[in-house]
């Protein structure tokens, strides 16, 4: 079975952002930028699969500026065997949203017909928690978000899902669409050869307008403003004194 | 136009979060006007709905009370969301594991954008909501006619229980083949769990050892407090990674965050940094956490956490 994996570049995680002066945005100019923490989770459970003998390909695709080419070259390097990139440099609307973003991979879904498509459950920029579920519903197709362990067995899926207050365990049938949690793997580092060798793994790259998909947002960012600073606190200098203080000033005790 | 809330419910009761949701709803009734009604669905929810109707400012409960909607799978509740969203102009639900997992199925099917983990409500349309894991707030404009939103429930307070509102049936029932429920281990702890705890208590790499983190358990016990760690302590092995506070794990904003040995890495300080008051007990003085630490103590942790524990 194909298995399709969706990455996103966003800013590296380790970086603290800073939002624009105008507040128009946050500021990504000379930022750097990565692979999304879920997403690089979604890059190794497939190749866990191939490695498996469950997948026979492993298809990487991304929505992005042309410099999002890194991100699906990481992707080749860790273990996919080749890449699709759905360049939105031409569009006027850089700031493609969740609905989009599952229109367009529902097409690549559509071309490619994966056994299984898995996503990271979230992107650390947007916050949004969205994409995969999105991408579910034009699909048609089941979902199966915040795996923590993933099962194929014959034509169905078993997940097991991080709920709130433990985990929850489902059934679903193929095709299907995952999004991975933190617990699923721990992603493993491209080694310097596999690098070399990702640079010649193929890469098609399409538009928007070839998958017949308008870039267009409905939701209008107004404003991006920091959030409130913390007050500075003070320093305590003994444990009586702290818990003294937790129970008279902060009153949390 | 009126407002459906979804009913967070857990076990046959009503989930606190509910409230809160409710809250955000009247938030948006006062710009647009419209009733405020509740979906009630799951098998076996009658005292469910009951509890919903005490909600204030509920119009109307709309109970679904169906095997269909048992464990409230993505697929049949989506479709039952779907069914409903025709005679309202917003569609809110808690951002909890339920809500997230349903609603953006749901916007997609209506062909409309989702607005996840709403803090403020501007207007009917216009609303402020975390990026960058909480190191910047958007305000953002839905152009949709339906608005399909997700509320983060610290972001608003809870509406009392004085209402009466009618329980009314629902007799669409979701057809389903494609996703089945098999099992859920529910943690058997008597700890809250980490995003919902009114207390948490953090170890990082300064524990220097996973058995470490036992020195944890008897203060957590008396706060009744949920253990969590930093992703430091994560990668080192010392917990595994669901107990991870942060950009990359959990987000967190009780009334009480305790962080030990944990130096207060940016992205550590993205899962608690709106946490009502934040305790930082580490032997370095200079080390970043004491910037957002409202109590400092610097010193050993090794002799700290047993003096604590046994002073509350």
């Amino acid at each position: 079975m194909k298995v399709l994996v969706a990455v996103k570049r966003v800013i590296d995680y380790n970086v603290k952002i800073r939002v624009k002066a105008d507040h128009t945005d946050v500021d990504l100019t000379n930022v750097k930028m990565a692979m999304n923490p879920f997403c690089e989770i979604a890059v190794e459970e497939a190749v866990r699969l191939k490695e498996k003998g469950v997948a026979t390909e492993v298809v990487a695709v991304t929505i992005g500026p042309k410099a999002a080419q890194e991100q699906l070259r990481t992707a080749l390097a860790l273990g996919a065997d080749r890449a699709i990139h759905i360049d939105t440099s031409a569009e006027t609307d850089q700031r493609v949203e969740s609905l989009v973003v599952a229109k367009l991979l529902a097409k690549v879904v559509e071309e490619e017909q994966p056994g299984l498509t898995i996503l990271g459950k979230q992107a650390i920029d947007t916050d949004n928690n969205q994409t995969g579920q999105m991408l579910a519903a034009l699909t048609g197709l089941p979902q199966g978000t915040f795996a923590s362990e993933v099962a194929v067995d014959g034509d169905t899926l078993q997940v097991t899902r991080e709920i709130d207050g433990g985990l929850q365990t489902i059934e679903l049938s193929l095709p299907a669409i995952v999004t991975t949690d933190l617990r699923l793997n721990e992603p493993r580092y491209a080694k310097l050869p596999d690098i070399m060798k990702a640079k010649k793994k193929p890469m098609d790259v399409k538009s928007p307008a070839d998958l017949g998909v308008e870039v267009a947002s409905k939701v209008t960012l107004l404003k991006v403003e920091s959030p409130a600073e913390r007050k500075g606190g003070i320093k305590v200098g003994s444990v009586d004194e702290l818990v003294d203080k937790l129970k008279n000033e902060a009153k949390v005790l | 136009m009126s407002i459906l809330v979804l009913a967070e419910h857990h076990d046959g009761q009503l989930a606190g979060a509910t409230a809160h949701v409710v809250a955000a709803a009247q938030a948006i009734q006062q710009d647009s006007g419209g009733d405020i009604d509740i979906l009630v669905a799951g098998e076996n929810v009658a005292a469910v709905a009951e509890a919903a109707a005490k909600l204030d400012g509920v119009s109307k409960v709309r109970m679904a009370d169906n095997a269909a909607y048992a464990h409230q799978l993505a697929e049949p509740m989506g479709a039952l969301l779907v069914e409903l969203a025709g005679d309202y102009g917003h569609v809110l639900a808690a951002a909890s594991t339920t809500g997230k997992n349903v609603m953006p199925r749901v916007a997609a099917l209506k062909d409309v954008s989702q607005i996840s983990e709403i803090v403020a409500v501007d207007s009917a349309d216009t609303f402020k909501r975390p990026i960058y894991a909480g190191n910047a707030i958007a305000t953002v404009q839905s152009a949709d006619a339906l608005k399909v939103i997700t509320v983060r429930s610290t972001g608003f307070d809870a509406v009392g229980e004085s209402g009466s509102a009618a329980v009314e049936a629902v007799d669409f029932v979701a057809e389903n083949s494609q996703s089945t429920f098999i099992k859920q281990e529910l943690a058997e702890s008597d700890r809250p769990e980490l995003a919902g705890a009114k207390v948490v208590i953090s170890g990082g790499r300064g524990m220097g050892s996973g058995e470490n983190f036992k020195l944890l358990d008897g203060i957590a016990d008396k706060l009744g407090a949920a253990i969590g760690a930093s992703r430091a302590a994560v990668d080192a092995g010392f917990v595994p990674n669901d107990m991870q506070v942060g950009q990359t794990g959990k987000i967190v904003a009780p009334e009480l965050y305790i962080a030990v040995g944990i130096s207060g890495a940016i992205q550590h300080l993205a899962g608690m940094k709106d946490s009502k008051v934040i305790v930082a007990i580490n032997k370095d003085e200079e080390a970043p956490i004491f910037q957002v630490a409202d109590y400092g103590l610097v010193g050993d942790l090794f002799e700290i956490l047993p003096e604590l524990e046994s002073k509350l």
